[in-house]
């Protein structure tokens, strides 16, 4: 039997309901899109994060003593030999230094004034890139570099990273059981708005009722009803969901550091925000059929 | 004894009781063949409305059997019900009409109900508010209407779907004579074209003007004159 009817024989338009259930739909839509879009940014960084995670290393010269014309001759030729090393390691694509002025700006934003940095005794950095899927023996390598380079030592990022990257998935789950709450909600809310619909109209049902109405002629309408409600409070809400995540990207790309810079919503991330209230028109046009049919049950 | 299938309306010692009260109806048995026509009498407070509740289907019996177009009503699921009652066409004693819908609307519901296209509402409808006079009204809603008008509405949504049992509860008590009159001879047409027809009624006039046989409930027990 179709799910859609437009004809009414109840006066629902009238309705109480009619004033109230877009008005209670539209935040419950913001609130789910909302969470909807965390959760799949979130996911997105976080496995950005794991793949950076899994295909970089740095190493660490520590400055070397002496006067600083000796020191820096001294600390050059360190480097040199430890990405000899790093090189000659199975696993590793690339190894790269960093030059002086890279670490100035990298350290710029917590130090402010760039100039400060070259004053600094700073260690020599080189960035490594290994193969994600044959990552190198860190032990061998660390054992290796320490024989060439005493004192050079080896950041895999995993350590700390990963807290990180369980944060991230804890809040994306957090999020998605944010959107099943509202859900829930919604739903109690629909049930709550049919039944009061069917006890201001009991008088109309019953005529229905035994004049022959299928109890799915008369759920129907109910079901209809709230489909159009909730699909016209879920537009507003996903309406409200625009400015606030494009202002979430806008000042996340603002923070300085690389942690969120970027900060995106993938295109199914998009879809789906988009989905939220065609979603809860469903739902509501579900559980509205669902109660209806409950409800008839108990008459004759 | 006609056999089950040739009948409208059996009811074998039916009892029944609303709640923990006491009996309504006690011991009714009846047996209507297709196309009768019979009066339903009785003093206020009988039980004539219980009894057509019964047989529109708006009640199960307390006790007893209830047979409607020879299917035991104790033997059929729920989803079968509606089926049967599109088979009953009812005038209610209060009319029941819907205030937020117009006269043909009102008419027009046991044919929407059934899934008729709109095609033949717009055909049928109109032919039937013409014969009973309302023809004029045709776009008023129940609350502009008089008492009597409400009723001939009430009538048009019983017979419109042409049922083959039609149960009238006071169906004249709020027109004149010769509306009531007119009326009669609408039941009397739709009778014999085969439609049943119990016709709850004070009017003890019209019982004796039109002679059909009778149906008297008193004290809940029912006799047949």
């Amino acid at each position: 039997m179709a799910m859609f009817g437009g004809r009414s024989d109840l006066p629902l338009a009238g309705d109480a309901t009619s004033r109230f259930l877009p008005w209670l739909i539209a935040p419950m839509v913001f609130l789910a899109a909302v969470a909807l879009a965390v959760s799949f940014c979130l996911t997105s960084l976080v496995a950005r994060w794991d793949s950076d995670a899994s295909g970089s290393l740095t190493v660490e010269i520590p400055v070397a003593s002496g006067p600083a014309d000796q020191a820096q001759t001294t600390m050059r030729d360190e480097v040199t030999k430890a990405i000899g090393v790093i090189k000659a390691t199975s696993g590793v694509i690339a190894a790269q230094a960093l030059t002086q002025e890279k670490l100035a700006a990298l350290l710029a934003p917590w130090l402010g004034n760039p100039d400060l940095v070259k004053d600094l005794p700073l260690p020599a950095l080189i960035d490594v890139t290994v193969e994600a899927d044959a990552r190198p023996d860190l032990g061998d390598l660390q054992h290796r570099l320490t024989a060439a380079v005493p004192g050079a030592s080896i950041d895999d990022h995993r350590l700390w990273l990963a807290r990180l990257i369980d944060l991230g998935r804890t809040i994306a789950w957090t999020a998605i059981a944010i959107v099943a709450l509202v859900g829930v909600v919604a739903s109690a809310t629909v049930i709550y708005a049919t039944r009061t619909g069917m006890s201001v109209h009991a008088g109309v049902i019953e005529v229905l009722h035994l004049i022959g109405a299928t109890d799915d002629y008369i759920a129907r309408q109910f079901a209809w009803r709230a489909f159009t409600l909730a699909f016209q409070g879920g537009l507003v809400g996903l309406i409200l969901t625009g400015p606030v995540l494009l202002a979430v990207v806008f000042e996340s790309r603002r923070i300085e550091g690389g942690f969120l810079a970027d900060l995106t919503l993938p295109a199914v991330g998009w879809a789906a925000c988009a989905a939220t209230p065609l979603v809860a028109a469903l739902l509501a046009m579900l559980t509205a059929r669902i109660t209806v049919h409950g409800a008839l049950a108990r008459m004759v | 004894m006609a056999a089950e299938t040739e009948l409208v309306v059996q009811l074998d010692n039916v009892g029944l009781r609303y709640g923990r009260g006491p009996e309504i109806l006690q011991d009714v048995s009846l047996s209507l063949p297709v196309g009768s026509f019979h009066f339903l009498t009785g003093a206020s407070g009988a039980g004539k409305s219980s009894l057509l509740r019964l047989m529109y289907l708006a009640h199960r019996p307390s006790r007893g059997r209830v047979v409607m177009f020879g299917r035991d009503i104790a033997r059929m699921r729920r989803y079968q019900l509606p089926a049967l009652r599109r088979r009953i066409g009812v005038v209610f004693q209060e009319f029941h009409l819907m205030d937020h819908l117009s006269t043909l609307d009102n008419v027009a519901l046991p044919l929407r109900v059934s899934g008729a296209s709109e095609r033949d509402v717009q055909k049928f409808v109109p032919d039937l508010l013409q014969w009973v006079g309302l023809a004029q009204q045709i776009d008023a809603r129940p609350p502009t209407l008089s008492g009597g008008q409400k009723q001939r509405v009430a009538i048009a949504r019983a017979v419109i779907g042409r049922p083959d049992l039609l149960l009238a509860d006071e169906p004249t008590g709020s027109v004149d004579d010769a509306i009531a009159v007119r009326l009669m001879h609408l039941f009397e047409e739709l009778n014999k074209l085969g439609t049943a027809i119990i016709l709850a009624t004070h009017n003890e006039a019209l019982v004796a003007r039109f002679s059909h046989p009778r149906l008297h409930l008193e004290d809940g027990h029912l006799t047949r004159t």
